[in-house]
């Protein structure tokens, strides 16, 4: 049986990348604007270190703390929403962003968990991470960001 | 990616079918996939290894199970840049796509 006190997901995208330009773009607040919805990113990038993670009018949508960092293969996040209170009552999540090359290519694996089953946070996060990685990739690829990209899907 | 790996592991209603079962509860087992369904353990492997292959489904490992995800990130990627497209081009940015249209023949 699944694990039914958990929900969970796992993403995986292949980039025409190098580990390192990928670790790069998922750590560079700059860059992360561009394909994040506008949003900006902030922390120090220390293991331990706080994270937030704010909308261009200045709210804040996510915060957590750098739970791993080891350049330029793996990151973990702790995770809590806090825009909305349904989300936030649900505590902490876990994101696990994981770089691998493979071939000519790098591979990017992003899993985000929690311990609840039916998580309402999980089902939020699932259907923004496919846009952010599509975004992400088309903008490592081709230089430009999907124009789909500038707005927070609902829901 | 291969876009046409996605369109072939598509076009296939029990391929289908298992992400829509993936859709509904994310994380099964290939036991739990196969429960109910009208297919060997062999079919279901297999079309499993195909929709891995197009990317459309991704697996970790705990202990000593293996659990599958359905990853819409594939999908996305051919939605945006369709879908996507067509709408710049209402809007007039017609050089842009054929920028994107013409960068995208190295594939």
């Amino acid at each position: 049986m699944t694990d039914a006190s958990k929900s969970s997901f796992v993403y995986v995208t292949y980039i025409r990348t190098t580990p390192k330009e990928l670790w790069a773009a998922l750590t560079t607040p700059e860059f992360m604007k561009k394909y994040w919805f506008g949003m900006n990113f902030e922390t120090d990038w220390r293991m331990g270190s706080s994270w937030r993670l704010v909308f261009p009018d200045g709210r804040v949508a996510d915060t957590g703390e750098i739970v791993e960092i080891e350049k330029p293969k793996r990151l973990v996040l702790r995770w809590r929403n806090q825009f909305r209170p349904e989300l936030h009552e649900e505590g902490d999540a876990r994101c696990v962003m994981e770089i691998e090359p493979a071939g000519d290519v790098a591979k990017l694996t992003i899993t985000h968990d929690i311990d609840k089953s039916g998580s309402k946070l999980i089902g939020a996060v699932s259907v923004g991470w496919p846009k952010i990685l599509s975004s992400l990739k088309t903008l490592l690829e081709t230089g430009t960001a999907l124009p789909a990209i500038g707005e927070l899907p609902r829901g | 990616m291969d876009d046409d790996a996605v369109f072939r592991a598509l076009a296939d209603a029990s391929r289908r079918q298992l992400l829509d079962r993936l859709h509904r509860r994310n994380g099964q087992t290939l036991g739990e996939l196969c429960r109910g369904l009208d297919m060997t353990r062999q079919a279901v492997t297999k079309h499993l290894a195909i929709l891995v292959k197009a990317n459309l489904v991704s697996w970790r490992r705990q202990g000593r199970e293996k659990f599958h995800f359905i990853n819409s990130v594939p999908i996305n990627e051919i939605a945006e840049r369709w879908i996507s497209k067509f709408e710049r081009s209402r809007l007039g940015a017609l050089s842009e796509l054929k920028k994107d249209l013409e960068g995208e023949r190295d594939d």
